[in-house]
């Protein structure tokens, strides 16, 4: 089988099996997925809290509580985002397209291209693709990985303000209070950058599941046993 | 002999023992320890007169007003005296030519050893003319006086970040007062105004240790290092999920939460919650109704006052107030909308190729 250098295209047959996603990648993953639903269901209810409860302030804690699981679910995805970046050096070439599109080379281009007119039905055939095809890259890349950048560092920010100024949490974030220059812009920033990660799951999941029905490879459990298979062998 | 502090208080007939209550109260709203009011006591006994000059730019005076009503009538006294033997056009007694001598006088003997205070901002549209002090640009005064200047202090929202005339579209082009003298230590004492106890220890602490510890965006630690919302006493009923929802409702009279009547106090940085005002009588939080957020940097171009989420796009664009969730939730609809309708297309072309295979099967 001969793959196209940084597009990822398969230009000649035999098609073969191939191991895409190593374990680090797949359990960050689902892992990323398991706490971002409550990421962004808290984050909701953070930005527009349920109706008020009665009784004595004493006997409850709901809004906190509320607040306890987005922040213990922000530390998980966090540090599991620093797991994938630590992989992405770590790990085979294809633990590296998310945070590296090939943007220099034409080969890549020409495929982003070949991609998108797929997608416009302008293109009957799609192409077989190994890792991720550019432009499902460029999605990641621009709406995820950018997105999940901002919202960890401005959700820092955000958390850091419950320390005092000169506080640890304060030394290690205070610049982005700094940058901004008031807290509401960084919580507007936050709360704005969510609905990336949304749009980009809503795509993400129809494309995953699209490709798995129409393209030539399987996509949906390549991410479950790492492998990449293709539904047409030979050529 | 220079003049000290105390000289100058002795001889306006304070006495010993309130001047070392005013020393003990400004060391107690410091967090400093018993013996910091010594070290103030003895600052004051024995260090020369610092001198102030006090000018006032684009603003409303609210600074001064609140200045003068610090809690203590002996605190405003003793600082009082310490600023108006200067220049503060607005409260001295001399006026006109008679008080411009006084400040030519005062930065000639004081040269590089007094402090400038400023209120208000210089405007710099049109070379400055929206603000005429005395015959000349405000712009030139400040330049001028800040030259020989030991450091500036930034009274109030105005000074500190360009508060209301500075707001979006800002036509006189009012700066704050760090973007036209850069080369001085510059003390930011933001709010509008700011809180009178506050303005009296930003004052002692100068005249008797130098500059504060200051944040990184300038403010002294002492009173902008924690927001509204750490110190709120609301605090409980947020952390309980209990919230105001209209200023008329049950949990309005039951003192709940504001945040979502769009309290600004979670990103808001001043000593409200604690300070308070009016001789620690209240604050906004607590007569009922939300922080506005008014000692942060653009508060005036941040939507509006009743609501979590600030405006963020100019008028024309999603109506006047679109919001975060306005314009997160289009994009997600819009997204969805573009996927349902792809998945069709999708679906119709496959069933049409399908078909026309079979039918080339067919003929086979
Ligand atoms: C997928 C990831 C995330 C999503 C979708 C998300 C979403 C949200 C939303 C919508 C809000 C409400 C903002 C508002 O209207 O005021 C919020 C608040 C907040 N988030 Fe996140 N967030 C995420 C990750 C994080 C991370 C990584 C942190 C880091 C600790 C974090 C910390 C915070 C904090 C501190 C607040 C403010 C809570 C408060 O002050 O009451 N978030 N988040
Ligand atoms: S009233 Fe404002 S400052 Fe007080 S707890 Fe509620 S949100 Fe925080």
């Amino acid at each position: 089988m001969k793959i196209e250098k940084h597009s990822g295209r398969v230009i000649e047959g035999p098609h073969e099996n191939v191991y895409v996603f190593e374990a680090p990648v797949r359990l960050w993953h689902w892992i990323t997925v398991l706490m971002i639903i409550p990421l962004v269901v808290t984050g909701f209810l953070i930005g527009d809290p349920p109706s008020s409860i009665g009784g004595e302030a004493t006997f409850t804690y709901e809004f906190a509580w509320i607040r306890m699981i987005h922040f213990s679910c922000a530390m998980i995805f966090t540090v599991a985002f620093l797991m994938r970046i630590y992989w992405a050096f770590a790990g085979n070439r294809y633990a590296r397209s998310l945070f590296l599109p090939a943007i220099w080379s034409i080969a890549w281009w020409k495929g982003l291209f070949r991609q998108l007119f797929y997608y416009l039905f302008l293109k009957k055939e799609p192409d077989s693709w190994v890792g991720h095809n550019p432009l499902a890259q460029t999605g990641m890349f621009v709406l995820f990985l950018l997105g999940t950048i901002v919202l960890i560092i401005t959700g820092f920010a955000l958390y850091a303000q419950q320390s005092a100024w000169g506080s640890g949490w304060m030394v290690a974030f205070g610049w982005v209070h700094t940058l901004f220059g008031d807290a509401q812009a960084i919580r507007t920033l936050h709360h704005l950058s969510m609905y990336a990660i949304l749009v980009f799951m809503v795509v993400h999941i129809y494309m995953a599941f699209r490709e798995d029905i129409m393209g030539k490879e399987t996509v949906v459990s390549t991410m479950i046993n790492g492998i990449r298979a293709f539904k047409t062998k030979g050529h | 002999m220079t003049e000290t502090y105390y000289d100058l208080f002795r001889r306006q007939g304070i006495s010993r023992r309130s001047f070392l209550q005013f020393c003990s109260l400004t060391a107690a709203s410091l967090g400093l320890s018993k013996a910091g009011a010594a070290e103030i006591a003895k600052a004051m006994e024995t260090k020369p007169r610092q001198p102030v000059i006090w000018l006032h730019g684009l603003e409303c005076t609210c600074c001064t007003e609140a200045f003068i009503r610090s809690s203590h009538p002996l605190v405003s006294d003793v600082v009082l005296s310490m600023l108006s033997l200067d220049y503060d056009d607005t409260i001295m007694a001399a006026a006109g030519h008679q008080a411009e001598e006084q400040l030519e006088e005062t930065i000639k003997k004081y040269k590089g050893n007094y402090i400038l205070a400023v209120e208000g901002n210089p405007p710099l549209a049109d070379d400055g003319i929206y603000c005429i002090p005395g015959g000349k640009p405000f712009v030139e005064k400040l330049r001028y006086v800040a030259k020989d200047a030991k450091a500036v202090i930034s009274w109030g929202s105005c000074a500190s970040w360009g508060c209301v005339q500075a707001a979006k579209p800002n036509p006189t082009q009012a700066v704050p007062v760090h973007k036209v003298v850069t080369d001085k230590p510059v003390i930011k004492v933001p709010g509008c105004p700011p809180i009178p106890e506050v303005m009296t220890a930003v004052v002692t602490y100068l005249l008797t240790y130098g500059i504060p510890p200051l944040d990184a965006q300038g403010r002294p630690k002492m009173f902008y290092s924690q927001r509204i919302h750490d110190k709120c006493y609301r605090r409980p009923h947020f952390d309980a999920g209990q919230f105001v929802e209209k200023f008329d409702d049950e949990g309005a009279r039951m003192g709940y939460c504001l945040y979502k009547v769009g309290c600004k106090g979670p990103t808001t940085y001043n000593a409200c919650s604690t300070v308070r005002w009016n001789e620690g009588v209240s604050f906004p939080i607590q007569s009922g109704h939300g922080c506005i957020g008014c000692s942060e940097e653009n508060f005036w171009d941040k939507g509006s006052f009743y609501e979590h989420l600030p405006t963020i796009l100019p008028p024309g664009w999603g109506g006047i107030d679109a919001t975060a969730d306005k314009i997160g939730l289009t994009a997600v609809a819009v997204t969805g909308a573009a996927v349902v309708a792809h998945a069709a297309l999708s679906a119709i072309k496959q069933s049409s190729s399908k078909s026309s295979n079979d039918k080339l099967a067919a003929k086979e």
